[in-house]
């Protein structure tokens, strides 16, 4: 079944919580939604369940307009951050309650139920769990119920709302690989919800990223990876490193000074300059003899692969850390000369950095340089 | 010379643990209270009672008008009670799932009949049902008595008893949320299948603890009952009110052995809750208002 949300709006007591998010989703696909807390990533999810009516918009199941649709005719497999196992029920009747809850004539006998509910879950690997109450059972295991629960109403769409969020990290780690391969077998569409940007970017086919009640950018994790769209995918999605530059006659200036990477064509004003930690290359000579961003090194740490360099740059003294191979070890307080190898520019459109309007998302915040910087 | 004092070792207590000698003072302090002000006149009620030995006390119990004071208050109760659980069930489930206007509104009503005085809660029903109200003149064309019949009893019981079951829903419900309804609705429950299936197995325990405070309240109200009543004997007297009035005939072994009786019943119901309590500690909500 394919998703298609349009010009969603949803307000809760006048606060916006989702504006105007349009969303596409084939059929089969695995979709993170991700985003740091009050961006409307559950908001959304809640409201393709129906568990949330929308203001304005429209969400399709196909070609029927949802919004007709009761949660119960929706027929999604919700599972809830909690669980929501039911507590005074087995592990086997928790799996079968969305069969033994349908209309007469439309229920499997009660044979037909218990079967079903026992292959399923020995899918989610639980067999001779059936009779066990939720509190006898690890949150892995609970989790794993809550799966097989939704799974068992053959759910259109399966949504899942920060599955592994209350998991411990081995885990969490665990689990994701068998949800993935889970969904490999069954091919259920499956949209689910993380703060974890590394989880969502293991484990999905699509990543949608958003950040104030809108959908920042959509794509493939290793697109979205490469080529941000804005300073705050950037920002929110791997690490990065962020400089507040001016722009002036095509000159990048840090503090007033300018640095050796060009903005031609650019109009001038203020830009955020971000790359990653990596995408760096240091010269440890006087920083006369290049012309990089002048730094002092302010921590050195060694984490295992590399070093990791806390520095203070410019006039202004920004703090930034970049990575560097284990051979190089500048000492603390001496003065480098840095510049970023991959790099990209954000404009903030007029004063509206912080709260961008959807419409003019794509333009005001466009990376209009991504290069590499000859050496 | 040095002075050689051995440092003494200090006394590791944890931060909320009090020295023995105050502990041992607060847990004489609540029991001497209660001794004094509780146990006390419950053994003397049911001694007094018994005064004149089991056979005056059967007699005392077994009297006509006793009889009569001791099935309608059976009956009050059996009416009050369902109709609070069904009222309360309702307003608990509002305030808990739901969002709206009005919402500290009304449970502020709901707490009122613990805060007005069950006697001015009588002179309201007697002012609204009574032969100079609105209504009065209506309900005596139509044959229907309220005021001094058990209608008018039932409903300042009802009254005065509606706070328990409602009181002990919404906390536990609060806690609970509504998650589990969620995904009984997800999975394509019907509201009432929701409620039945799910909603109602999760406060249980506490609705019965509800049901029981509501039920020993109903059977000992006096205040309200009194006004509306008009003290009928065999006909609108209740326990407390046939209590009273034996009393006041000084009838003292009468009166305490149906005193002991209603007294009986409370304690009977006290221990059905401390059994509950012992049984399902678990699913009673942590943080209750009684």
């Amino acid at each position: 079944m394919d998703l298609r949300i349009k010009n969603v709006r949803k307000d809760f007591d006048l606060t916006p919580a989702l504006h105007d998010v349009s969303l596409d989703i084939a059929s089969g696909e695995l979709v993170a939604l991700v985003g740091p807390s009050g961006s409307g990533k559950t908001t959304l999810l809640r409201l393709i369940a129906g568990l949330e009516q929308p203001n304005a918009g429209t969400v399709y199941f196909g070609q029927d307009d949802a919004s007709r649709l009761s949660v119960q005719d929706r027929q999604v497999g919700f599972v809830f951050q909690h669980y929501a196992l039911f507590k005074h029920m087995t592990v086997l009747q928790n799996v079968g309650f969305g069969l033994t809850v349908r209309p007469r004539g439309k229920r499997p006998t009660a044979r037909e139920i218990n079967e079903r509910a026992r292959s399923l879950i020995e899918l989610v690997q639980l067999a001779g769990f059936e009779d066990r109450y939720p509190s006898q059972l690890s949150g892995g295991q609970r989790q794993r119920v809550a799966l097989a629960r939704a799974m068992a109403i053959e759910p259109k769409v399966l949504l899942l709302d920060e599955p592994f969020g209350a998991l411990d990290a081995q885990v969490r780690k665990d689990l994701r690989r068998w949800l993935r391969e889970l969904h490999d077998v069954t091919g259920h569409t499956t949209v689910f919800v993380t703060h974890d940007q590394e989880e969502a970017m293991e484990l999905a086919d699509r990543v949608v990223v958003m950040s104030r009640g809108r959908i920042e950018q959509v794509g493939a994790p290793d697109a979205i990876y490469d080529t941000p769209a804005s300073a705050f995918v950037h920002r929110f999605i791997g690490e990065s490193v962020e400089l507040p530059v001016y722009i002036e006659g095509g000159m990048i200036r840090l503090d007033g000074i300018a640095i050796p990477l060009s903005a031609a064509d650019e109009p001038d004003g203020p830009a955020a300059l971000v790359f990653r930690p990596y995408d760096v290359a240091i010269d440890e000579v006087d920083r006369a003899t290049y012309p990089g961003i002048a730094a002092t090194v302010v921590a050195s740490r060694w984490h295992g692969r590399g070093r990791r360099l806390e520095l203070a740059v410019g006039a202004g003294g920004h703090s930034m850390e970049i990575d560097l191979p284990p051979d190089v070890a500048p000492p603390v307080d001496s003065t480098l000369s840095v510049w970023p190898t991959r790099w990209t520019l954000y404009r903030p459109s007029g004063a509206s950095l912080s709260h961008p309007t959807p419409a003019a998302a794509a333009s005001m915040v466009s990376p209009i340089q991504q290069m590499a910087v000859a050496q | 010379m040095a002075d050689l004092t051995v440092p003494s070792a200090p006394v590791i207590r944890s931060a909320t643990t009090e020295a023995p000698a105050t502990r041992i003072a607060l847990v004489v302090a609540a029991f001497g209270f209660l001794s004094l002000f509780l146990f006390l006149p419950l053994v003397e009620v049911f001694l007094e009672a018994l005064r004149n030995g089991p056979a005056a006390w059967l007699a005392a119990i077994s009297e006509p008008d006793a009889l009569a004071a001791i099935r309608l208050t059976l009956l009050v109760a059996a009416i009050a009670v369902p109709l609070n659980v069904v009222f309360g069930v309702a307003a608990a489930w509002a305030i808990a799932k739901f969002e709206f206007r009005g919402k500290a509104f009304l449970i502020t009503l709901i707490d009122l009949p613990f805060s007005v005085s069950p006697v001015i809660a009588g002179l309201v029903y007697v002012i609204l049902f009574g032969s100079g109200s609105l209504l009065g003149p209506w309900l005596k064309a139509n044959g229907i008595e309220v005021l001094f019949a058990v209608p008018g009893i039932v409903l300042a019981t009802v009254f005065v008893t509606f706070p328990f079951v409602a009181r002990e829903l919404i906390p536990l419900m609060q806690e609970q949320g509504s998650s589990e309804e969620e995904a009984a609705l997800s999975l394509g429950a019907s509201g009432w299948q929701t409620f039945w299936r799910v909603t109602l197995p999760n406060i249980r325990w506490g609705l019965l603890y509800g049901v029981l405070l509501c039920n020993a309240r109903a059977m000992g109200e006096f205040g309200a009952v009194s006004v509306v009543s008009g003290h009928i004997r065999g006909l609108t007297n209740t326990m407390p009110l046939h209590i009273e009035i034996l009393y006041n005939e000084y009838n003292f072994a009468a009166s305490f052995a149906v005193a002991s009786l209603l007294a009986g019943l409370a304690l009977f119901t006290l221990l059905l809750k401390t059994l509950i309590e012992l049984r399902f500690s678990g699913g009673l909500a942590p943080s209750r208002g009684h």
